[in-house]
């Protein structure tokens, strides 16, 4: 053991290394604070402005005529948003959880390649996938919902195959060995054991990217390009959504379309802090406690 | 999709008309992952009706031994297996039998119980029939009871059999599994150190199933704890690696009272007696 004279710089060093970790730990702490403060002043500023306009006629009513005019709502918007990101759901949820059943599954080369462009895709910006769709669907066949919804579709996928594929890969590979050794075939045990096993959490993913699109508006403008004037239904017109209301509403310069800008807003919000909720409450009892 | 694979089916009554033991026979058998062999040269009789156990020290190869047996070795990618395992006389990776249909003959039980955490206890007893679409849509009230009674579980759960299989003990889940694999009628049991997740009451509940489902079925277990082989084994066989890097091999096999008191290799004596490995 050292004697006397070298345990006291040991201990001046030690209580240096205490500061240090107490400054980094305030440095951390503040970096957090600073964060979450900022989220919540944007949420809280949305909610203020929001909340001015937000009604029962905001969610009943189209918008006036007249842009200039007050009052007036986005249900059209509402009802575009919800059948363009169904339809963009309806057919990147199937596909994607079938395509990462592949690559976690299966392997292999193909995998591989599809799961490299996945992690691109997932990084494209969506205008991208707007004036895809654009030069591919809309110069030959015009505006329309079923163009948002491709548009959407594309920015969905790669969502729901990496979300999904890193959820197959915490399903224990002895549920696998299991359903093999009671004599199940590989895709028997997939759709019987690991799907289920993993459902949660599929589904936390498919709702995340369902909460992504909701919030899309550059792919849309050039996609499904807007509806001011009254609902549509049929996804093969043209069609407006809140994303796109919120971007038209704002950029007019009338106070009274900014304050149903602003009503628009909270609304989307609202809807994909619901979503994000449902995912989290789904996924906190999903892998980690079906897998016990 | 699953051929019927004994005369008796899950129809008849599995309590008086248990399904017949089956031989096994490996026959110069080596295992290898991506071309580089983890147990080599194995020649072994296992008797029906008996327990055999397979001991020796970490990396001889003896689950792997194992779990040729049943074909699932051949469902870790990069691996592959030479030579021949007979399964009644009948080679499993020559003949046509699909490794589905044989792996309902040969049912296993892993060293960590793994129920399937989606399905109640009663679904997990059935989850076998149902993976193999040999049963209906129905409770089947009768083969639940049947399998968990024969596992010693029944009367642990006979109240709660919607219940997760993943809240019950240990102890519980790993008699789960085995009520699982014994749902299928399968021939023969493989159990791959099922005790080594579980505490020692527990363990002693499964050794005293394991001597109980012998009567019926041929049992081959894998174990790292010697006191296990004595307790339950007739037979036992022991592995070893010869040289670091080596496979495995089968050095020894015999009685396993003999292969205790008397061993003929100096290689199983220094190992029994812990000078090795």
């Amino acid at each position: 053991m050292a004697a006397g004279p070298s345990t006291l710089p040991g201990r001046r060093s030690a209580r240096r290394g205490l500061a240090v970790n107490a400054a980094v730990t305030a440095v951390l702490a503040l970096a957090a604070v600073a964060a979450v403060a900022l989220l919540l002043w944007v949420l809280a500023y949305v909610a203020g402005q929001g909340l001015r306009y937000l009604g029962p006629t905001f969610l009943t009513r189209t918008p006036p005529g007249d842009p200039a005019q007050a009052g007036g709502g986005f249900v059209n918007g509402i009802i575009g948003s919800v059948i363009i990101v169904g339809i963009a759901t309806a057919l990147s949820a199937p596909i994607g959880i079938a395509a990462a059943v592949h690559l976690a599954e299966y392997g292999g080369r193909l995998a591989r390649a599809a799961g490299f462009l996945t992690d691109v895709l997932i990084g494209l910006p969506s205008i991208v996938t707007g004036a895809f769709v654009y030069a591919l669907w809309v110069v030959n066949f015009g505006f329309s919902g079923l163009a948002g919804a491709a548009a959407l579709f594309l920015v969905m996928l790669p969502l729901v195959i990496r979300a999904t594929a890193e959820v197959l890969r915490l399903v224990p590979d002895d549920l696998r060995e299991a359903s093999l050794a009671l004599g199940a075939s590989h895709a028997r045990t997939i759709v019987s054991i690991v799907l289920p096993t993993a459902r949660s959490g599929i589904t936390t993913g498919v709702l995340l990217a369902v909460a992504r699109a909701v919030g899309e508006t550059a792919p849309l403008l050039l996609t499904a390009l807007g509806n001011d004037l009254f609902v549509e239904t049929n996804p093969t017109h043209r069609m407006s959504t809140l994303s796109l209301q919120i971007f038209n509403n704002a950029v007019t310069g009338f106070r009274t379309a900014q304050a149903r800008a602003w009503a628009g807003t909270l609304t989307l919000v609202l809807i994909v802090l619901a979503f994000s909720f449902g995912a989290r409450l789904l996924g906190r009892r999903g892998i980690a406690h079906s897998a016990r | 999709m699953a051929p019927p694979t004994s005369p008796t089916g899950p129809s008849t009554d599995p309590s008086t008309c248990p399904a017949a033991a089956a031989r096994i026979e490996v026959v110069d058998l080596t295992a290898s992952y991506h071309g580089r062999p983890a147990v080599a040269g194995v020649n072994l009789k296992i008797e029906p009706r008996q327990v055999t156990a397979l001991i020796g020290p970490s990396g001889s190869g003896k689950s792997t031994l194992l779990r040729c047996m049943n074909s699932m070795h051949l469902t870790v990618p990069g691996a592959g297996v030479t030579g021949s395992v007979l399964l009644d006389d009948v080679d499993i990776y020559t003949a046509k039998i699909s490794p589905v249909e044989i792996r309902q003959r040969v049912g296993m039980v892993f060293q960590r119980p793994t129920p399937f955490p989606t399905m109640s206890i009663r679904d997990n007893v059935l989850a076998g029939l149902h993976l193999g679409r040999r049963l209906g849509r129905g409770s089947h009230d009768d083969l639940v009871e049947q399998a968990l009674v024969r596992a010693g579980l029944w009367h642990e759960v006979k109240d709660r059999l919607k219940a997760p299989g993943g809240r019950l003990s240990g102890g519980q889940q790993q008699r789960l599994c085995i009520a699982r694999a014994l749902a299928v009628e399968p021939e023969i049991l493989l159990m791959d150190e099922p005790c080594s997740a579980l505490d020692p009451s527990a363990t002693l509940t499964v050794e005293d199933l394991i001597k109980e489902i012998k009567q019926t079925y041929t049992v081959v277990i894998v174990t790292h704890n010697l006191q296990q082989a004595a307790r339950v084994a007739d037979t036992t066989a022991f592995l070893t690696v010869p040289a670091a890097g080596e496979p495995g091999r089968l050095v020894e096999v015999g009685p396993t009272e003999r292969i205790f008191s008397t061993p003929r290799q100096q290689a199983t004596e220094d190992y029994i007696t812990g000078k090795a490995g």
